[in-house]
This record gives C-alpha cells, structure tokens and sequence, in this order.
C-alpha cells in the first residue's frame, strides 16, 4: 500500500482524487454509492454571491471521447450553500474546496469573504466559466483582469486560495504567473475548452447556449501539456485536472507537474470513477515500487 | 430517491417494430426500488454520456425490468447489438416517477411513439380504471397493444397516417373522453407538442391531476450536474428543475411550455 497523500498550499489530502466542480454538485447524490471520505477532497459546484437560473436547455452534448456541457452556473447563491450545504460537507470527513464565481472582482471578493468566516478548507476561485456572459472566462483570459480579480479576492479571505485557470487562451503560462504574483496559494486547471455542435438536419447548435465547454478523455493531452508548461513557469503548486478516467491519467498528470488530481466528466460514465483511480493508482506506485504518490509529482524526464 | 450501479444480465430480447427492441433484465435489487415512470441510465463502451431509457415493466416477484427503446443514433444502436445473456451497465431507478392515485376511478394513459412504454407500468396498476390512448407514425411503428390489452385496460389506437386505428393524432380521442367529464388522473408521455396540447385539454376540463414525463440531454442522471434543466413555475416563480431527479414525471400545470 503506497501512501496516497499529498499537501497543497498546507492543507493535507488522505488522497490526491478530487471530484472536479460543476459534477459532484454538494456530493448528496453520489453518497448513495461511497462514503465521501473516500475521497481526497471535493470540489463543490461553482457558487455566486445570489441565485443564478443557469442556460436554457439543451445544457449536454456528445462530442467523440467527451461532452460538451453550458450549464451557465445554476446555483443557488453563497448564503443558501452556507447555511444549508456547507455545513453537511464538513462532516464528510474530506477537504472541501469550496468552487466560487462572480460577474465582478468585487461580488467575488465578497463570496470569499462570507466564505472566510466559515470552516471550509480551501477556495476555488472561478475565473474561467466559459459559459456566462459576464465574468467567468473573461476575467482568465487577460493578465489584467486574472490578476485584479484574483487580488480582490486575496484581499478578502486568508483561507488558502486556488484560482481555476482557463484553456482558452493564447498562452497559459502568463496568465498563470499574473494570477501567482496576486497571491493564489494554488493553481487549478484545465477548466473546459471552448467548443460547439451542430445538428446538421436543422442546422442548429445542440446546445441553447450555442457553445459549450467540452471536457473528457478528449481533452486529457491539453491538460497534460498546459500542466507542464506552467509548472515550469510558476512555483506555487497545481490541482491538474482535464479528461482523467483512470489512475495512470491521473499520475500522468502528477508527472507533468499536478500536486493533486481532479476528475469531472468520467463520473457522468462511472459515478465510482473517483474511487476507481485512487484504487488504480496505489495499484501502479506499489508495481513501480514507489513508495509515496509524492515521489511521482513533476518527475517527467522530458526530451 | 434510492439507486444503485451495476451490470445485471439481459434474459429476453425482442425486435418490436423496425428499430425497436425489447429487453428484459434480472436485476431484483433495482426492481425492487422502481416505481412507474422512472428510468435507467445505460452506459455504453465507447460513450462518455451515458443513455436515459425508460422502465417499461417492473416485476418485483421475478426480480425483472422491462425496457423498449427506440434506436436513435448510434449510442442507442450499440445498445441494441446486446444480446440474450450479455451484461448490460445501468444506473437506476433514476427519477421521480407517476403519482398513482388509489382512489381514482377512471384514468388516461397516453403515449406519443416512443412515450408509450412507460404508461405500461401504470396500466398495470389502474387495469380497467384506465383507457390507453396510443399514437404512431404508422402501422409498422405499433407496438405494446398486447400488452396494453392484458391489464384490462382500453385500449385506442391512432396512427398518422391512419395505416392502423384511428388516423391522426391522440389527442383527438383525448379531448372527446375528457370532455364527458370524470377522469380523475391523466397521465402522458410523448413529443413536446403533444404533451402542451394534452396538458391544456386536462386544464381545460379540471381533471385533478396530469402528469407528463419529460425527456432532456442528460448527463449524471442523478441531480448533481444540473445539465437537464426544465423550466417550472412554482409560486409564481419560474425557475429550473432537472429532468432527471426531480422528473422526469412532472405535475403539468407547473411546466412552463
């Protein structure tokens, strides 16, 4: 049995598996299949400062070796989640990071707040949605406004803080270094890559939203990639996540530099995905002889 | 809402209509949870989504349910390559299903096509308290009037075209039965036009309750992904719920159409 745990940013995981935001919602549905103290942590679905209705339906369409999904952050806002979910997760005997959005550096400075009166373990901040017109995706996609939001939010809250960096732009590693020098505690990423379907009989987008963000096996090779570059470029440690299925994907985005690992749409496919790779992956350390899932952290030997 | 995961053998497989198949599974802890109107979510190899079918029969005794699904591309199609014997991997019983009413005295059932399998459940349970309206494109899309007939039920019969029954849609049929009045419950499942066209026919008439099962892109099938979303007026209040958790049976009046 190798030993499976992993420290980001001083807070420690049994594990390195966490369930990524937006799939595992506030983990009620899934613990009809496992006790959530299985997993290393939980990220919980993506919270705004007040209610938000999400998209128009169709939110979900295939795509080959993933899904793309415009759900448009449905929740119910900061207050309900803190009064009526947060609490249930602390018990859960897991770390939970806590996923949050905004339309504003100043309504995400604010949720942070509110969250750093409360017992949760970490902040996710959100700046990578690419499914609201507002916020989201726009504030990770210029250094400017990566690094103003992310310091509003410094600002707010001493929990430690994760900002959830966005595929979708021209260089990652930038974007990265302006979030770190705003004081993020952490990096997660990838977030899901823009996308789009039509149906060619109506010669309609499936989605209402017209695009989406496309997660799954297909994406796992971006991950990889964007994972590497970046742990080469900043000194603060990554949540790596994008397309993981199994316990070797998950290593191999350790091995591109990943302190811990997300996984999203494979729940979709098997909701005992994230207990399976935690399973697969001690099965791979104890063949490979490796004592600690630690050892394996950015130890790609690359050409 | 209890479920559970597993792969469980298919122990009958049936060829319906063209592209239409039949399946009967042994799976007695699922069985024993269902309840009319719910579904399974049948994961597929080469698939990341997996494909919300709904329950056709439930038998509690032999520990079996019953699916008939149309194909309809090709995640469905590689669902009918299974055969007698093969495992098949399901996520169920997902969803809140029909209200049955025991006191109600006189029902319609109805289903659009492809809706049609789930009123069979309920059929079952109302036998000749309820009448059985069913509609197809066209003779050789007609399936179930067998099974139909056994509960005691009535049964009438449209198709499009009018190749078998009555030519046209059921709502025709429909709106003559509830306009002589007494129905106490009317429960559909079908295309979207058909449904908003029943719905505003049962309010029309005060029946007590309507029912109507929805069909949405889905992606956990549990609640927890929010990608199902259907709008509903709650209070005044229009906001969404989900397909799959807190549907797919929704009470008519509140969808918002």
């Amino acid at each position: 049995m190798a030993d499976l745990s992993v420290n980001v940013a001083g807070v420690e995981f049994k594990n390195p598996i966490i369930p990524a935001s937006g799939v595992f919602g506030y983990g009620r549905e899934y613990e009809e299949f496992y006790p959530l103290s299985k997993l290393g942590g939980i990220a919980t679905k993506g919270t705004t400062g007040t209610l938000r209705t999400g998209n128009l339906s169709p939110r979900i369409a295939e795509t080959p070796a993933g899904m793309l999904n415009s759900v448009g952050l449905q929740n119910p806002g900061i207050d309900t989640f803190i009064e009526k979910e947060l609490p249930n997760l602390l018990t859960k005997d897991t770390v939970i990071l806590a996923n949050i959005a905004g339309s504003t550096p100043e309504e995400c400075a604010e949720v942070a707040a509110k969250l750093d009166k409360t017992d949760v373990h970490m902040i996710e901040l959100n700046i990578s949605c690419p499914n609201v017109k507002q916020g989201g995706a726009a504030f990770g996609t210029s250094c400017t406004s990566a690094e103003a939001v992310t310091a509003a939010v410094r600002k707010a809250t001493s929990k430690p803080l994760v900002v959830k960096l966005s595929p979708n732009v021209t260089s990652i590693t930038e974007i990265a270094k302006a979030v770190e020098s705003a004081g993020a505690d952490a990096l997660s990423m990838i977030n899901t890559l823009l996308g789009m379907r039509i149906d060619v009989r109506t010669r309609r987008p499936i989605l209402r939203n017209n695009v989406g963000g496309l997660s799954g096996p297909a994406i796992l090779p971006v991950a990889v990639r964007m994972i590497w570059q970046t742990a080469n470029a900043v000194s603060i440690p990554i949540i790596g996540m994008g397309g993981v299925s199994t316990g070797e994907d998950a290593i191999e985005l350790m091995m591109a530099g990943a302190s811990a690992v997300q996984v999203g749409a494979a729940i979709f496919t098997d909701p005992y995905a994230p207990i399976k790779i935690v399973d697969e992956m001690n099965d791979f350390l104890d063949a490979q002889g490796i004592a600690s899932v630690r050892d394996v952290i950015g130890t790609v030997q690359p050409w | 809402m209890k479920y559970t995961q597993g792969q469980y053998p298919i122990i009958e497989k049936k060829t319906l209509a063209k592209e239409m198949y039949s399946f009967v599974i042994l799976c007695p802890e699922v069985a024993e949870m269902a309840s009319p109107g719910q579904f399974v979510h049948i994961r597929i190899g080469s698939f990341t989504l997996r494909r919300p079918i709904s329950i056709c029969e439930i038998d509690k005794v032999k520990g079996t349910l019953r699916i008939v699904f149309e194909v309809r591309g090709k995640g469905t199609a590689e669902i009918a390559a299974l055969n007698k014997g093969d495992l098949i991997d399901m996520l169920a019983p997902l969803g809140h299903g029909f209200t049955v009413n025991p006191d109600a005295k006189k029902v319609i059932l109805i289903g659009g096509g492809i809706g049609t399998p789930p009123m069979l459940p309920l059929a079952q349970i109302y036998g000749e308290k309820a009448t059985v309206i069913t509609g197809f494109r066209s003779a050789n899309a007609v399936i179930l009037q067998e099974d139909f007939k056994k509960t005691g039920a009535e049964t009438i019969l449209c198709t499009d075209d009018g190749t078998m029954g009555i030519g046209g849609f059921v709502t025709q049929p429909f709106e003559t039965l509830v306009n002589l009045g007494d129905i106490d419950a009317v429960y559909a499942c079908g295309p979207m036009p058909m449904l908003r066209g029943i719905a505003a026919l049962a309010k029309a008439n005060n029946v007590p309750l309507c029912e109507v099962s929805l069909e949405e892109r889905m992606a956990c099938g549990v609640g927890a992904c929010l990608g199902c979303a259907c709008k509903v007026k709650r209070n005044d209040e229009e906001y969404f719920l989900h397909v799959c958790k807190n549907g797919p049976v929704f009470n008519a009046e509140e969808v918002v159409w």
